[in-house]
């Protein structure tokens, strides 16, 4: 369970963050989307304590994050994070990303932190590449043993900052599969994506951000058929019309 | 001039009182080498704090080392300080003046391959729940060895002839014990020769070493990668 109130965070003068409230109730999927620069990978940086805010409140599970007592490593422990450039160790093999963290934070012994890290591997599909070091796979695997890398900790939450969009186009839907899985599985979740096509089938909630503040949030439902606001709309349409322009011109070159 | 001289010169190549200078070179390199580092990684730590001041006097103690010869600081160290009442034996004063010197210029070289590991590797360390200690220890230390490391062999080969500098406080390591010699029998070029070799073999030793490393921590990196997937 993950509770905002009245979000607020400036760099100087510059305010990235304006009044953000937010609930994620457990079991939830939550899609954040938004403009470059409009504060999203800030805002779920906030979340697990990478950021620190002005104003305002986060919760998880009930911890304080902004509060000075609070122990953030025990509190990133229960939050997996996976980033738009993967962040893999480089010079640990893919099991031993998986067992790095489990180790040394949870005091795991070594094998029962291998055995976990081949469950979560198979899970992924990428037990073959267990022993293999990350500059060895693509880009799309790489991400899939992030997420496993992530999962080793047994979070209670999971979050995305825009995992597929260093990904080549035929590598996303890999990656979307293990999140549509663990989305089924009842994982609370928190994605920053663009992939509407995720949000619309899997987010339980969609938040558009601009300039700082959360625009517009409510059901995929309501979003995407009954945009309230101008902003998503005119950023919706920038998202959605160029592959349909692009497709409808090569249909034109096709009929001459 | 003389006629070069092959039954002085291979006496001198094994001779005990040069294969103990010879010794004296390496541990005082070993050890000045070791404490240097250690240093550079506080003075590095220093340089990276939040604390301004902290991060002012490191950068005053490199400015003052890398400002001035190792030779004057020697002096300094071993004729300077007994009369503001600091005394130190010359063994004591080659090593803190060694030590002092080289990590005055391992700190930038620690400080500078810390902060080129991309900031997203020390989110991911953190975000799993890692303290920024273990972040250091286990995330970026590792990759920052493997940058470091050409430099740091490099640095400590160098260290291994700059050594030969503690003669002028009279440190009994090769190139002091040559001199010895030297002074004894004139046989200058026979001597040269042999403390060349020996400075060849030490040096060729270390680059053996320094390349077994470099394969180590390069694990995961393309070079290294072609071996493993051979494996
Ligand atoms: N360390 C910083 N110092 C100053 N400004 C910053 C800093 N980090 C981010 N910003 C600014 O804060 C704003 C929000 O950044 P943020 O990365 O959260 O945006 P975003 O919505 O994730 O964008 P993108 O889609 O490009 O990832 C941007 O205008 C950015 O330039
Ligand atoms: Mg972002």
């Amino acid at each position: 369970m993950i509770r905002i109130r009245n979000l607020t965070k400036r760099y100087g003068s510059f305010q990235v963050l304006t009044d953000c409230s937010l609930d994620v109730p457990d079991g939830r999927v939550l899609v954040i989307c938004g403009p470059s620069g409009s504060g999203k990978s800030t805002l779920i940086k906030c979340i697990n304590g990478l950021e620190s805010f002005d104003e305002g409140s986060i919760e998880v599970d009930g911890i304080s994050v902004g509060d000075p007592s609070a122990r953030l490593p025990q509190l990133r422990a229960k939050v997996g994070m996976v980033f738009q450039q993967f962040e893999l160790f480089p010079h640990l093999t893919v099991e031993q990303n998986l067992m790095l963290a489990p180790r040394r934070v949870l005091g795991r012994g070594r094998a029962e932190a291998r055995d976990r890290a081949h469950a979560l591997l198979d899970r992924v599909g990428l037990l073959d590449q267990a022993a293999k070091y990350p500059a060895a796979l693509s880009g799309g695997q790489q991400q899939r043993v992030a997420i496993a890398r992530g999962l080793a900790m047994d979070p209670g939450v999971m979050l995305f900052d825009e995992p597929t969009s260093s990904l080549d186009p035929e590598m996303i839907g890999e990656v979307l599969d293990v999140m549509i899985r663990l989305a089924e599985t009842g994982m609370t979740m928190i994605c920053v994506t663009h992939e509407l096509g995720f949000a619309r089938h899997v987010a339980d909630e969609i938040v558009f951000m601009d300039g700082g503040r959360i625009v517009e949030a409510g059901s995929p439902e309501e979003f995407f058929t009954n945009t309230r606001t101008d902003r998503a709309r005119r950023f919706l349409a920038r998202l959605l019309y160029p592959g349909e322009l692009a497709q409808a011109a090569h249909v034109e070159r096709r009929l001459e | 001039m003389t006629m070069w001289n092959w039954d002085a010169f291979f006496g001198y190549l094994f001779s005990p009182f040069l294969l103990r200078g010879a010794w004296t070179t390496i541990w005082l390199t070993a050890a000045s080498g070791a404490i240097g580092l250690a240093l550079a990684g506080l003075v590095a730590a220093a340089m990276m704090s939040n604390v301004a001041a902290l991060r002012r006097a490191a950068q005053v103690y490199v400015w003052l080392f890398r400002g001035t010869p190792l030779l004057v600081q020697l002096v300094i160290i071993y004729t300077g300080l007994p009369q503001i009442g600091l005394r130190f034996s010359v063994v004591a004063s080659a090593l803190i003046g060694l030590a002092l010197n080289e990590a005055a210029y391992l700190a930038e070289v620690i400080r500078g391959a810390i902060q080129s590991i991309p900031r997203g590797q020390r989110n991911a360390g953190l975000a799993l729940g890692l303290t920024p200690v273990q972040t250091m220890r286990d995330v970026l230390l590792p990759q920052a060895i493997r940058i470091m490391l050409p430099t740091l062999g490099n640095s400590l080969n160098g260290l291994l002839k700059t050594t030969s500098i503690t003669s002028i406080i009279s440190m009994e390591e090769l190139l002091r014990r040559t001199n010895l010699l030297i002074q004894e029998r004139f046989l200058t070029l026979e001597l040269f020769v042999v403390a060349s070799i020996y400075y060849l073999v030490m040096t060729s030793a270390w680059q053996i070493v320094q390349t077994r490393l470099e394969a180590r921590y390069g694990r995961g990196h393309l070079r290294a990668l072609d071996n493993a997937e051979q494996r």
